[in-house]
């Protein structure tokens, strides 16, 4: 069994509002998204297996239904924030961490 | 073993000739096709030879090319004249000498133009009008002449009259029947034609016989008419009519008629079994067509029965639509009301010249014939009565009176029979177009390419469409515009919402009129339609999230997530000094560099964290954003132009760098490329540009919505000879009605080609304000030009952007899977196998 923890990230004022940022939790790249006017914060692998670079965090940010995604910026497809699945392609998945914010910093929950 | 293939030699590369070759490719059926051509190029287009004058070249024209034909495995000789045709040994042998046998010949020779044997008419600057080679005489001469005369008055003469004008000599038309045009149009429209074509500067003579020319005092030449009246010329243009090009057939034997020309069965078969004839030199039942779409139709009729088919000629529509100078003429069917008990129905409207006239059959009840003159907006529908034997409204006049006297609506799509032919270049039909529709082509662009309907002369792109559109609704397709699921707008309504209601933000436009979060359709085009509307930053927190990587870098993503840098270096000018720390930075950063398309220098292989270091070095060098990442003026590309080049006639340099400058930054549906040369010779290819400017002696000749890339397009001569301030002006409203009107991602040569009523519209809209919106254009032109900022120079002052050019929010490290290796002396990324061997962990 592989145990998890929590790990401090960033503050909340680093992220961008309506937009993506990375970082490097524990050598893992992680993207980090907050909506504006919403607490929560969505982190997925920055990795686009498709695409094969490390640039999920810059892509931009939608909905398709009520899903939030994220739209690589390489070749635009789209990524579940939630659940980290592919529209395009049932056989992609990226990973999604745990998040939370306490105190105005954002932590990151990694297998370690 | 399959039969040896079928030998077809082409005596003549016209636009018939070339024709019969494409259609007898499209029989499929392995033929081995040889043409010979007694002309120095192969195929071009003769019906717009007038725009030669009007800044074509023969490479415009041309129907095909050599590489073209070898692809399709065509052999062809030009400059190969045909002498001899041996019907027992079934060969022909050129000029040279060069024998080829044939199974089938085919003689698409032509015609020749007409010269009447007056005396004196053999002279120096006497010219007819037929070739490419004739322009090129017609041009020397008038060069050294100030005046010229066209001999003829019909369709070819007023055509030749145009070239005279364009080519900038006092233009005389000269015509032994009382009117021009007689044979297509009536006395009452000849009149009226006559004095518009005076309107715009030409002479006309009517009624005139010449009888000798002579030595002129004043000028080169004299023409003295029956009767003792003169006219001084320097140069004459003979355009009589033609003859059919039969030489060939009357000297081995083939059947003439009593006045010429190869005569032809319906199969297009001549009095010899495997001998065709097509086009201006063929006589069907005792008649020569002068027009091309009958021609494309005997080449059709010759290629299936060749391949063994069953269709036949059986005569052709002479009903013409055409601008004339600028004059709309259309003919239809029995102009003349020759038909006994033919009834006819005339409108005049002098002040604004125009005159219609429609002739009925003694019932009332058919359309048998039309000539409008100064206004051909309803030539199609008129046609199509005339055409389909449709019966008439009950008040026949109705179909030509003016909108608001009793004016009937325009003959519906829905209303024409399915045998209604609705291109009759391409010969399709109706039921055509319904059987592509119904074999899934789903919008017009698709049913043009399956169908070619409209490919020809174009004349009929308003009711190709108007079939289209009838079609798909009846079949419930509805033509949808929606840019994405978040609106239900098109990107043409969104900027209309956004300018009217005053929308500065997304946020408040996805309130108002979309829902959900947006995405990466919508977002892009709402920032892009913002930037465009109100110009403000496009990293401010409002809009960073709408933006593109590339746009929220300001700088373009490459495949390995790192980025390229372009400073803008307008018009390609760069001074030594601005080079040498291009080349520092490259050098510091480590980066690739390679020269674009767009006459600039491109910096590849730049991580994130490095791209403000690269632009505080660039910026404080005195270089500025290039907006290569952006959807927006790319480059103005530029020749040496008058002040280096010995041919330049203008400063295009200075020219594209003012242009540059003027429209840098602005956001637009998408990237826009433009282009100056200083001369003719086009180095800067302007007319492969969205907007190409070609100087002349006079000033500049605007080129519009021309493309390479993906999908090239020739750009349209919009104006010629514009001052500076006229062109800017032009520059100004074309670049914002398009800024408005395109739908998403849609280039201007793309847009051009689905705007109704196309470059007329356009011109109407720009250069004759019909729209009323000039001044607005430009007031919004105008603001963007005040407001512009370099993006990389406010990004670089403002901390909240310069922080985000990092790759963790959270650590200083770099991201280990950008890995380059060597190649000619500069870094490249590594392919994931380099990066296994160099042990790299991908993720």
């Amino acid at each position: 069994m592989s145990s998890s923890s929590w790990i401090k990230v960033c503050n909340v004022d680093d992220l961008v509002d309506n937009s993506g940022v990375c970082a490097l939790v524990e050598d893992k790249q992680v993207a980090l998204f907050k909506l504006a006017g919403a607490d929560d914060v969505y982190a997925i692998g920055n990795w686009d297996p498709l695409g094969k670079a490390n640039v999920l965090s810059r892509g931009i940010i939608g909905s398709i239904n009520d899903a939030v995604v994220v739209a690589s910026p390489l070749y635009k497809q789209h990524f579940c924030l939630k659940t980290g699945m592919c529209f395009e392609d049932d056989d992609v998945t990226v990973p999604v961490y745990a998040t939370r914010v306490e105190d105005l910093h954002v932590f990151v929950q990694v297998a370690s | 073993m399959s039969n040896p293939a079928i030998k077809v030699v082409v005596v003549g590369n016209g636009m018939v000739g070339h024709h019969f070759v494409e259609q007898l490719i499209e029989q499929d059926i392995g033929a081995q096709i040889t043409v010979l051509s007694a002309e120095p190029r192969l195929a071009y287009d003769r019906v717009h030879l007038s725009e030669y004058f009007s800044g074509k070249t023969a490479d415009d024209l041309a129907l095909t090319t050599p590489e073209h034909y070898q692809e399709l495995g065509v052999a062809f000789k030009t400059d190969a004249k045909v002498t001899h045709i041996d019907k027992v040994a079934k060969t022909v042998t050129t000029e040279q000498g060069e024998v080829f046998a044939y199974d089938k010949l085919v003689l698409a020779t032509g015609s020749y133009p007409f010269v009447p044997p007056i005396p004196g008419h053999d002279r120096e600057h006497s010219l007819v009008y037929r070739t490419i080679e004739d322009l090129e005489d017609i041009s020397a001469s008038a060069a050294v002449s100030k005046v010229g005369v066209v001999v003829g008055g019909g369709l070819l003469g007023l055509e030749a009259a145009n070239a005279l004008k364009q080519a900038g000599v006092e233009t005389h038309v000269v015509e032994f029947a009382p009117q021009l045009m007689a044979v297509q149009v009536d006395q009452g429209g000849g009149r009226l034609l006559r004095s518009k074509i005076e309107e715009l500067g030409v002479r006309v003579h009517t009624s005139k016989a010449t009888d000798v020319i002579e030595d002129g005092e004043k000028h080169r030449y004299k023409l003295c008419f029956k009767g003792g009246e003169e006219l001084e010329t320097d140069m004459i243009l003979f355009s009589a009519g033609i003859r059919p090009q039969d030489a060939l057939a009357r000297e081995f034997d083939l059947e003439l008629g009593e006045r010429g020309g190869i005569v032809i069965n319906n199969q297009c078969l001549t009095s010899e079994q495997d001998i065709y004839a097509i086009g201006e030199c063929a006589l069907w039942n005792n008649f020569i067509y002068g027009l091309v779409a009958p021609g494309y139709n005997m080449a059709r009729v010759a290629a299936s029965h060749i391949a063994g088919g069953d269709l036949a000629f059986t005569g052709a529509d002479m009903s013409t639509k055409l601008k004339l100078m600028g004059v709309d003429v259309g003919s239809i069917g029995d102009a003349h009301a020759r038909t006994p008990g033919a009834l006819s129905y005339v409108f005049e409207n002098q002040p604004e010249g125009v005159y219609k006239k429609i002739i009925v059959d003694a019932d009332k009840k058919k359309l048998i014939g039309a000539v409008l003159i100064g206004d051909n907006s309803e030539y199609d529908t008129l046609l199509q009565y005339a055409l389909n034997g449709i019966d008439l409204p009950k008040s026949p006049e109705s179909l030509i009176l003016p909108a608001g006297a009793g004016a009937a609506p325009a003959l519906g799509a829905d209303a024409l029979p399915d045998t209604a032919v609705i291109c009759s270049c391409l010969n399709v039909s109706k039921g055509d177009i319904i059987a592509s529709i119904d074999a899934g082509n789903c919008d017009l662009p698709s049913v043009k390419s399956c169908t070619k309907a409209s490919s020809g002369c174009g004349g009929c792109a308003a009711l190709l469409k108007s079939v289209v559109d009838c079609e798909l609704e009846k079949r419930g397709v509805e033509v949808k515009k929606d840019i994405c699921e978040h609106f239900a707008y098109s990107r043409q309504e969104l900027y209309h919402l956004v300018k009217v209601g005053e929308i500065r933000s997304f946020a408040e436009l996805v309130s108002k009129h979309g829902k959900g979060l947006g995405c990466d359709i919508c977002k892009p085009a709402a920032g892009n339609i913002l930037a465009s509307v109100w110009n403000d930053f496009i990293l401010s927190s409002d809009n960073v999230g709408l933006q593109d990587t590339n746009d929220t870098y300001l700088a373009n993503m490459q495949k390995d997530g790192t980025y390229s840098v372009i400073p803008r270096m307008a018009a390609g000018e760069v001074t030594p000094d601005k080079l040498i720390v291009l080349g520092q930075v490259a050098k510091k950063y480590k980066l690739y560099t390679k020269l674009t398309g767009g006459q600039r220098i491109d910096l590849f292989g730049a991580r994130l964290e490095q791209l403000p270091l690269i632009w505080d070095e660039l910026l404080d060098a005195g270089f500025e954003t290039g907006h290569a990442y952006a959807k927006s003026l790319r480059t103005v590309k530029s020749c040496v132009g008058s002040t280096w080049c010995r041919y330049g006639v203008q400063d295009s340099v200075g020219q594209a760098i003012d242009i540059e400058n003027r429209y840098k930054g602005l956001r637009s549906p998408h990237k826009i490329k433009m282009a100056v040369s200083g001369c003719t010779r086009e180095c800067a290819e302007a007319q492969s540009k969205d907007v190409g400017i070609i100087a002349t002696e006079n000033g500049w000749n605007l080129y519009l919505c021309g493309n390479g890339g993906m999908k090239p397009r020739h750009a349209d001569l919009f104006a010629t000879d514009l001052d500076t301030d006229t062109m800017i002006k032009y520059i100004d409203r074309f670049l914002m009605f398009y800024v408005r009107t395109a739908d998403r991602l849609q280039r201007t040569s793309v847009w051009m080609d689905n705007l109704e009523g196309g470059l007329d519209y356009l011109k109407e809209v720009i250069i004759e304000d019909s729209l009323g919106l000039a001044a607005e254009l430009e007031a919004q032109m105008q603001h963007v030009v005040d407001t512009y900022e370099c993006e990389w120079k406010v990004a670089m002052s403002n901390e909240a952007s310069r922080k985000r050019f990092r790759q963790f929010v959270n650590s200083k490290e770099t991201d280990s899977n950008v890995i380059f290796v060597q190649e000619r002396e500069q870094i490249r990324p590594a392919t994931e196998q380099e990066k296994q061997e160099l042990g790299v962990e991908l993720v």
